[in-house]
């Protein structure tokens, strides 16, 4: 004999399936929403001080090496320490107010506390000197940095969209003096330049889990 | 708004709209529309109005999404950057690492400023680029959270500027006159620096008295020397020339090494590459199971007090000593060993070693100086150089009877920790406390601060300048390598303050003292060189050849033989003397025989437990000369009868929250006169102790887990190993192609293996492997990623062992990948198997899966009881695990990455055979493990696996593993019978 009448039957039938259904849609929008490429990209937080890169990297045509420049050599790309800063700002605007937190971070030896932007999780080990040993620009992952008035994260960075390259390299590499030279446009097709650069150096990005989690 | 709506905006560039934080912060909202909003809607285009109102909506909408948004890093680099440190890279930094006498060079690995791994120094002659378990462990000392951080006078916080003042008035020869009444205890003094400011202090003092103890004491081959060639030396046995090796109560490989050399050299007449191949023979006279006792060919189970006799002997058999007395009351095994013992010794004259150990009296070791003697070995296999420590001599038991007679006002303790280190046959304390003025130097607030009136902060070993030489002479600079943590000061430092020396600093006091020694136009470079190697250049002595006259020899007369039950005092294999107590990782580290951890236990043999009707756990209570102490019984195969082993350093009372309440405290029994050997009647206790091990179980099960034979079944079956199962060499998914690029593999060799465990101090340190405590060990939770198995074979009396290292197999056919139901573990193309840890969800069906059960799992979060402190020693190259995640060993794939790269960055070239060590293999002193690169048929690697003697583990099961053993291989003297003439399935 069954418990309940017809009706309500059908009511409790009809709101199971919208809990489930909302519970599905719920739990597609949330995974879809808290992926890189949604949270992240187009991340610009403020920064303590204005740094643009545009004036800096842009117009004046500063190399991204003389500020980052452990990223050659280690699996970091520093940020330039205070006193990379002051090296010009000694006597470049000495008095800018804008610049009162350099100038103040020098003086009393107190590290200035800038806001990360591009952010890999703990347990992803990114090594910057084997990818631009390989040729791999900076403009790739970090976009035109050099165009940027306030820097802005431009790719999601999820394993996903780096498998993406790893995968498929050719089209990423360049010879390694370009590398920061980020306005550069291949004069024949990218991918043949890269499949050189490939057969040349023997590049074989790790593809296995150990490559980055270790 | 739709999902689709929101891609659009986006796509638009719309800064404001991405930052989903900054739309539901309504600060910035507000902000913004004041912004865009200046002087009404004309200034935006077109529609875009109805884009802002659709944000706006949207934003009200989606505010619950703010905090979806990742939290707010802040990046904080240097203000001005330091030469040669680049954030993440880490430095390599040369010092020396002391123990007692036992000194050696090692190399600490320094992340952004702060030490983290502690490996050999290739350069030092006594290390040879590997570090014991003790030197690994002390990262952990160094961030001991509880060390003492505050000086303190009268249990009230002070300063080390009142205490300057307090030296000035009161520690003054104003105060103290001639030093009558003072006494300085200290460890024993190995550096150079230290002795030349001793000197200063004893000139300002000159009546004072300086006393160097320690717990651990090798004092008899020093006496030994001075009875036999009437001048002290210092005895070095080189293992390496010596095809027979009689060990007579002398754990050489283990707790009596001096130094990682010794076990490298003895390993390297073990390594049997081909049938032809000879092997050396070891002859092993003990009472303890140790595991020079393990690796031993023919082992002789004896009482420690009749091992002196047993020394005489074989003096008498070999000529060399007349009219001594026979043998008395030794067993027939005894006997025939001992003659098959004089057979061989004198067919390898010159060619062998008879060593005594440090627990044997003086006379007992110059026995064994004069049998060496009389077999030609001077020269060859031992050699002298003279010696640079003194023996402790009955100093400090005249302090004690100084303390009692009230003749002493000052007392300074300099370092270790005299009071609970001391032998407690004393009555000290109560006079003790009349002393007026106890100061202590140390590490920790242990039992000698608890006595002391001023207690100062020790700066430890990788804080402070120093010097130290080895026994060989070797000196080497001990750098710092990180400031003071708690402000503190070293002994050099402190020594050189009250001494009133011309300098006062360490880094000036050790500068001063070697450059002074050298012409001036070297002085800088000789300096920065001897840092950089870690080694001085010309400071190792030259041996010398004492003149040996027979009729000159005054042998110490014969101790009393002990007819009852003895107890042996020796060296805890993890607290040493006590000082690792509050060391996690070294109370967590087994002991190499016995598997217990967190605990020491009193060894019986299992016949003397049958006689007292005791069972594992069972209290046993010892009592020597009226006082006495319980322990927990642990029934030990291949103890000797009538003989309890009780490991010192244990019980430690004033300790902080990790050594406390852990184990038995010998010292209480342990007396001047019988520090090592002592008469003591053995009672049951009162109640059981739960002792855990990390090997509850002893047998293999049947099934051929260590593969050993003797070697003239080997030169018969070469590959006797391998066949000792069928290996099936069928797959239904087909074979995946290992040909191309870089296989890593491994091979272990059983036969130079002793187990020292210092491989699994070295992964412990450099994975981040976290100790789990007493409780967690004993559901079996413990979670280092190689382990030490021990196997025992033969019957419970006269049992023989072998130990093997067993990590992760790195199954090419691995059973653990296929039931990852997230595919958390997968396989490299080269080899490996990896583990995602954030993949994990912690199902442990592939620990449940592997055949060797190599896998750890994270039953709790155990990292998050770890003080803030201890979180420095962490290395920041590997992952730290949480609860609920698989982890094991991974054959350090950090350090393969970080060499790859570094072979890219230096233009893409190959990596060379031994360029990449797994932690385990750079420690290993007797290089046991080898790692490589197994498609190179010329690395060492590939060359062990090829060896006749090459076996996989578990090869009928089909795995396939890179981890591969050489079988174990004994050399028995046809003569003597062993329990095991066949091959063994344990």
């Amino acid at each position: 004999m069954p418990l309940f009448s017809k009706k309500h039957d059908l009511i409790a039938r009809t709101i199971t399936a919208l809990l489930g259904v909302g519970a599905l849609g719920g739990a597609a929008a949330y995974t879809y929403l808290s992926h890189p490429k949604v949270i992240d990209v187009g991340y610009q937080p403020k920064q303590p001080v204005p740094y643009s890169h545009k004036l800096h990297a842009g117009n004046l045509g500063m190399d991204c090496f003389y500020c980052h420049n452990t990223v050659e050599k280690a699996a970091h790309a520093a940020i330039p320490s205070t006193e990379t800063c002051m090296n010009c700002h000694v006597r470049v605007k000495p008095q800018s107010p804008l610049l009162a937190p350099i100038r103040d971070s020098y003086a009393a030896n107190k590290s200035m506390e800038w806001v990360k932007v591009h952010k890999l999780p703990d347990y992803v080990f990114f090594n910057h000197s084997a990818h631009i040993n390989a040729g791999v620009s900076c403009v790739s992952c970090h976009g035109r940095v050099d165009q940027m008035i306030e820097v802005k994260q431009v790719q999601p960075l999820s394993m996903g969209w780096c498998l993406e390259c790893h995968r498929n390299p050719a089209a990423n590499l360049r010879p390694v003096e370009l590398v920061t030279r980020l306005d550069w446009k291949p004069d024949r097709d990218p991918v043949e330049i890269g499949r050189e650069i490939i057969a040349e150096k023997k590049i074989a990005p790790p593809v296995q889990c150990s490559g980055c989690h270790r | 708004m739709s999902l689709v709506q929101i891609q659009q905006i986006q796509a638009t560039g719309k800064k404001y709209w991405r930052s989903l934080n900054e739309l539901a912060n309504t600060a910035e909202f507000r902000s913004w529309v004041e912004k865009e909003f200046p002087g009404g809607t004309d200034i935006l285009e077109g529609d875009s109005r109805r884009n802002i109102l659709k944000l706006m909506a949207a934003s009200f909408g989606l505010a619950g999404m703010a905090a979806c948004s990742r939290p707010v890093e802040k990046v904080m680099p240097m203000t001005k950057g330091v030469e040669d440190l680049i954030p993440g890279k880490p430095l390599y930094y040369n010092t020396v690492f002391s123990l007692s006498k036992n000194v050696i060079g090692i190399t600490v690995e320094s992340h952004d400023g702060r030490p983290t791994k502690v490996e050999g120094n290739p350069n030092h002659p006594l290390s040879r680029g590997k570090a014991t378990g003790y030197a690994q462990a002390s990262i952990l000392n160094l961030y001991d959270p509880e060390r003492t951080y505050q000086v303190t006078q009268g249990h009230r916080e002070s300063s080390w500027e009142k205490w300057d003042k307090f030296v000035e008035t009161d520690l003054s020869p104003e105060r103290l006159g001639k030093g009558t009444g003072v006494r300085v205890v200290t460890e024993t003094i190995v550096s150079p620096a230290l002795m030349e400011v001793k000197k200063a202090f004893l000139a300002r003092y000159q009546e004072a008295k300086w006393i160097e103890y320690d717990a651990v004491n090798d004092a008899g081959s020093v006496a030994a020397s001075r009875a036999v060639y009437g001048q002290p030396l210092q005895p070095h046995y080189h293992y390496d020339k010596a095809d027979v090796v009689v060990s007579l109560d002398s754990d050489f490989l283990g707790l009596d090494s001096p130094s990682p050399a010794v076990v490298n050299d003895f390993s390297k007449r073990r390594k049997v590459e081909n049938p032809k191949d000879e092997m050396n023979r070891l002859y092993v006279v003990e009472s303890q199971f140790s595991v020079t006792g393990a690796m031993a060919d023919h082992r002789v189970r004896s009482k420690a007090s009749d091992i002196e006799g047993f020394a005489a002997a074989l003096a008498r058999e070999l000529g060399v000593l007349a009219d001594l007395n026979v043998l008395s009351g030794a067993s027939d095994k005894a006997q025939k060993a001992l003659m098959a013992i004089v057979r061989d010794l004198k067919k390898s004259a010159g060619k062998s070693i008879v060593i005594a150990g440090p627990r044997q009296s003086v006379r007992a070791h110059a026995l064994a100086l004069m049998i060496n003697q009389a077999l030609g070995n001077v020269g060859a296999t031992v050699t002298f150089t003279p010696a640079l420590y003194e023996e402790q001599g009955d100093s400090f038991a005249q302090l004690v009877q100084d303390i009692n007679a009230q003749r002493v006002n000052t007392i300074l303790m300099l370092g270790g920790n005299p009071v609970f280190r001391a032998t407690r046959g004393e009555k000290i304390y109560a006079a003790f406390e009349q002393i007026k003025n106890r100061v202590f130097l140390g590490f920790d607030n242990n039992e000698t601060a608890a006595q002391s009136n001023w207690i100062l902060p020790e700066a430890y070993y990788l804080e402070a300048w120093g010097d130290a030489r080895a026994s060989d002479g070797t000196a080497s600079i001990q750098q710092p390598l990180i400031q003071p943590l708690h402000g503190g000061r070293s002994v050099l430092e402190v020594t050189a303050q009250l001494a009133g020396y011309k300098l006062r600093k360490g880094y000036d006091i050790v500068k001063d003292y070697w450059t002074a020694q050298w012409p001036a136009a070297e002085r800088e470079s000789r300096w920065r060189k001897s840092l950089h190697d870690g080694v001085i250049a010309g400071t190792q002595l030259q041996a010398v050849k004492p003149a040996y006259d027979a009729k000159k020899v005054s042998l110490p007369p014969a101790a009393n033989k002990i007819s009852g039950a003895e107890v042996v005092f020796v060296q805890s294999w993890s607290m040493y003397d006590g000082r690792f107590a509050n060391n996690a990782w070294m109370q967590e580290t087994p002991d190499p025989m016995t598997k217990v951890v967190w605990d020491n236990a009193a060894l019986i043999s299992p016949a003397t437990a049958k006689k007292l009707g005791l069972v594992d756990g069972d209290m046993l209570k010892l009592t020597v000369g009226g006082r006495s102490m319980e322990a927990a019984a642990l029934v030990q195969p291949g103890q000797a009868d009538d003989s309890v082993t009780l490991p010192i350093g244990w019980g430690r009372v004033e300790v902080g929250r990790v050594g406390r309440g852990t184990g038995f405290n010998a010292n209480i029994i342990r007396t001047t006169d019988n520090k090592h050997i002592s008469p003591v009647e053995i009672s049951k206790g009162t109640g059981t102790y739960q002792l855990v091990t990390t090997q509850e179980h002893h047998s293999m099960e049947g099934r051929p887990i260590v593969r050993e034979a003797p070697i003239e079944e080997y030169r018969k079956e070469p590959e006797f190993a391998k066949e000792m199962v069928e290996a099936p060499d069928e797959s239904i998914y087909g074979w995946w192609d290992y040909s191309k690029g870089n296989q890593w593999g491994m091979a272990i060799d059983l036969n130079a293996c002793i187990g020292c465990n210092a491989c699994l101090v070295a992964c412990q340190s450099e994975n981040n492997i976290p100790s789990v405590g007493k409780d967690q060990v004993s559901r079996g939770r413990e979670m280092h990623w190689i382990r030490l198995d021990r196997y025992y074979s033969g019957d419970a009396d006269d049992a023989e062992a072998v130990l093997q290292p067993l990590p992760c197999m790195q199954c090419e056919n691995a059973p653990c990948e296929s039931v990852c139901p997230v595919a958390a573990t997968t396989h490299s193309p080269e080899g490996l198997n990896d583990m995602a840890y954030n993949r994990c969800v912690g199902t442990r069906y592939c620990l449940n899966n592997c055949p060797y059960k190599v896998r750890r799992f994270n039953f709790l979060n155990y990292h998050k009881e770890m003080p803030e402190m201890e979180h420095m020693a962490s290395n920041p190259d590997v992952t730290v695990r949480m609860r609920g995640v698989m982890e094991k060993c991974t054959y350090c794939v950090q350090r393969i990455q970080e060499k790859k790269i570094q072979a890219k960055l230096e233009g893409h070239r190959e990596l060379r055979d031994g360029e990449i060590q797994t932690a385990c293999q750079q420690t290993c002193p007797a290089d046991a493990i080898v790692f490589g690169n197994i498609n190179d048929p010329e690395s060492a690697v590939s060359k062990l696996k090829s060896q006749p003697r090459n076996y996989a583990l578990l090869a009928e099961v089909n795995t396939r593993p890179r981890t591969t053993y050489l079988a174990r291989l004994r050399n028995p003297n046809p003569e003597l019978e062993t329990p095991h003439a066949e091959v063994k399935h344990g």
